[in-house]
């Protein structure tokens, strides 16, 4: 089992500073491993950041990779969960002609049947949102782009884990030591 | 997003001065005890050079030949002395000169600071004359870098590198400050940073584990110690000494581990790896608990993995947690700082004697000598043998100098069998196995122990990388004994290149210079051995040497090093010839 290859996503804390995107990035780069999507964002605590890298790899190897994330002196705590331990959502953005909403009425149907968003609607072009998981948002591609899509991009994966993440504990700790 | 981070501490409480970025930068260090840096001037750090020359009574600046000079001889003071190095540059090329170093340093875990000047900050990323991106390029090869474009930030920022350079498993730290913040005054105060929150060097020994390694290592019938430079580092030798001794256990070092425990003391039974001793490889794949100590299973130690002592239990001291497991499974991992671990296992461990087991070592050591060893530094046959000047070098100094090494055959040599009585003694680029470390690694060892008899070994080829580093062993006076063992080869090429390439030796063979005329062209004492009979006389004169000394020994052109575990090969499937 633990040689065969699954989706984790791994999650960062750090510090906020200029260059420790790359130093995280040159770890998957150095071996080899392709980020399948990354997310930086501020985190619950205010002034700590939080990575969300999604990586397609053995138990053993991702193992191996926190460890050499841990290792970075501006790194707080990093942590990796398989698919069933996160609740995690991707949005997707579509362009599409306006007219398109008239002369194909099914598109009024797809876009209610898969719960997308309009954002905004003007003569030339309306702008669709869809939030889920990432085969939700590649379906509903797959059905629009049979009409024709202007512009399509994809975010990368934000997640929330089931576990407890104690990193003010752990800030804490730290503080205190 | 500016180096924000480092600006939050209070400092208007303390009692501050005005003074410019480049004069706070030379405070620093001499706040951190700096008292000798190594370093090469240029453009973007002129208001550092202009400070240095104020305060040349409290800092020496070492002139280097090359800013990779600079690092080495950063590196070799570092492992010497146990201090962190300090190396000096400009920007552009005088940074990336440095990166060999750094990523020597960072691969070997020297404490090391490189301060690098860098183009104004105005200038950043507009690709002006000496810009390079060095905290881009120095990255993946140190512990911890910054870019600093503000006089105020610096001395957080220079307090944080040594404190990181030093703590912990130590490492390589850039810091990179822009020239209009060397020029920018501030008011100045430092404090010595002790503490970071995202950051812990030292880890905590997981409850339970010293006893679950206790127990393995009293119940074992044929346990192993293979340690590294982990014990070194720690200054953990007292420690490592009385655990060894109470438990009765062989023990094996990496080539950075040796010298932590002397060459003679009765359990030490060698090296490990491609190039080490029979017995400790060939025992390896037959002990039934492998105790490693402060080392991180490199793949020169281990041959092929999925074969390395795959029957024993393996306990593993280590302080850096990304090193468990990485290699090697291990059992128990007794996560901590070594002296303190060490300390604490002591009294749980039972006295032992593993007489039989020990007797297995001493085997293999007689077959070892017969093959390979007598050959080595008892040689008859015709041609000068490394080992036979490594011999002499051991005898006339009495196993109390430094050796420095470079990279090849000589440095294996020069590991196998230089007799060391006092830790830190050998100093080499082991990691990165980095030709051209020697000769600048022995300057930085010298002049940071002047004290100790230093000898610099190198082979003709990396002897030749940093030859120019005999400009700054003239100019500082640094009574550096330099013995190159010239084979006129690139010997451990040309040696893979006999057993594994049907002897085409593509471009190792070396049409070298005469150098005892380059060398005597510094003004350094020079000469050249070619004759057996001359060789005890000529280390006599060098050893009695109060200057600089060089010695050039012609040796054997097509010697081999053995034992040797093939790449791709099993430890104990070392060959001995």
């Amino acid at each position: 089992m633990s040689t065969e290859k699954q989706l984790f996503t791994i999650s960062v804390y750090t510090e906020n500073n200029i260059g420790l995107l790359n130093r995280i990035s040159a770890i998957f780069q150095r071996r080899h491993i392709n980020i399948e999507s990354l997310n930086i964002s501020p985190s619950e605590i205010e002034g700590i950041a939080k990575f969300t890298i999604v990586v397609n790899m053995t138990v053993e190897n991702v193992k191996k990779i926190i460890g050499q994330i841990e290792k970075q002196v501006e790194v707080i705590k990093a942590y990796y969960h398989n698919d069933d331990e996160t609740i995690y959502q991707i949005s997707g953005l579509f362009k599409i002609k306006s007219e398109l909403l008239f002369e194909e009425p099914q598109i009024q149907n797809i876009i209610k049947e898969s719960n997308a968003r309009i954002v905004t609607v003007n003569k030339e072009f309306f702008v669709l949102e869809k939030s889920g998981k990432k085969e939700e948002v590649v379906a509903l591609y797959d059905q629009l782009s049979v009409f024709g899509i202007m512009q399509y991009t994809r975010s990368g994966r934000v997640a929330i884990t089931k576990e407890e993440m104690k990193i003010s504990a752990l800030l804490e700790t730290y503080n205190n030591n | 997003m500016e180096t924000q981070t480092i600006v939050d501490k209070d400092i208007t409480a303390k009692v501050t001065e005005r003074i410019s970025g480049s004069e706070a930068i030379v405070r620093c260090l001499i706040a951190e005890d700096v008292k000798i840096i190594y370093g090469y001037p240029g453009g973007a750090i002129m208001p550092v050079y202009d400070e240095l020359y104020k305060y040349q009574d409290k800092i020496h600046h070492v002139l280097a030949r090359h800013e990779q000079g600079a690092a080495h001889a950063a590196q070799g003071f570092a492992r010497i002395s146990g201090q962190v190095g300090v190396a000096i540059a400009t920007s552009g090329p005088g940074a990336t000169n440095l990166v060999t170093g750094i990523a020597d340093a960072q691969i070997d875990s020297t404490p090391m600071v490189c301060i690098t000047g860098q183009v104004p900050s105005h200038l950043l990323g507009s690709d002006a004359f000496q810009e390079t991106d060095i905290v881009g390029i120095s990255t993946p090869v140190t512990k911890w870098n910054c870019q600093v474009t503000r006089a105020a930030d610096i001395p957080i920022a220079l307090a944080k590198a040594f404190y990181i350079a030093r703590s912990g498993r130590p490492g390589p730290v850039l810091v990179d400050i822009t020239k209009d913040a060397q020029f920018e005054e501030f008011d100045f105060s430092y404090e010595k940073c002790t503490k970071i929150r995202s950051y812990v060097p030292i880890p905590k020994t997981v409850a339970g584990t010293l006893e679950a390694a206790a127990k393995l290592i009293n119940a074992a019938k044929k346990p192993l110690i293979i340690w590294g430079q982990g014990v070194v580092l720690s200054v953990a030798e007292a420690q490592f000494k009385a655990f060894v001794e109470k438990a009765g256990i062989p023990a094996a070092w990496t080539i950075l581990g040796a010298s932590a425990l002397p060459t003679s003391h009765p359990l030490n039974v060698g090296m490990l790896g491609m190039h080490g001793n029979y017995a400790p490889n060939k025992l390896t794949n037959e002990c039934d608990l492998l105790i490693a100590i402060g080392m991180r299973f490199d793949d020169r130690v281990t041959g092929k993995l999925d074969e390395y002592a795959t029957q024993a239990k393996v306990i593993h001291f280590e302080i850096d947690p990304a090193e468990v497991d990485k290699n090697i499974k291990t059992d128990v991992a007794v996560l901590g700082d070594a002296k303190a671990t060490l300390e604490a296992i002591l009294p749980l461990i039972n006295e032992n004697t593993h007489e039989a087991w020990h007797q297995q070592f001493k085997d293999l050591y007689e077959i070892e000598y017969e093959k390979v060893i007598k050959g080595d530094i008892h040689p008859t046959k015709e041609g000068l043998t490394m080992g036979e000047v490594i011999k002499e070098i051991n005898i006339q100094s009495k196993g109390e100098a430094a050796i420095v090494t470079d990279v090849g055959q000589h440095q294996m040599i020069a590991c196998r069998y230089a007799e060391f009585n006092q830790t830190k003694s050998n100093i080499t680029s082991g990691g990165l196995g980095t030709m051209g470390f020697g000769l600048p690694a022995a300057i930085g060892a010298k002049m940071a122990a002047p004290e100790r008899e230093v000898v610099s070994i190198s082979g003709d080829g990396g002897f030749q990388m940093t030859i120019q580093e005999l400009g700054t062993i003239f100019q500082q006076k640094v009574a550096l004994k330099m013995v190159v063992l010239n084979n006129e080869f690139l010997g451990m090429v040309r040696q893979w290149q006999q057993l594994f390439f049907e002897k085409r030796y593509a471009s190792t063979e070396m049409v070298n210079p005469n150098f005892v005329a380059i060398v005597e062209g510094y003004y350094i004492k020079a000469r050249k051995v070619v004759k057996r009979e001359d060789l005890k006389e000529a280390v006599a004169e060098m050893m009695a040497s109060k200057d600089a000394y060089f010695l050039e020994v012609l040796v054997e052109k097509e010697g081999n090093v053995f034992p040797m575990v093939p790449t791709g090969a099993s430890v104990s499937q070392i060959r001995l010839e």
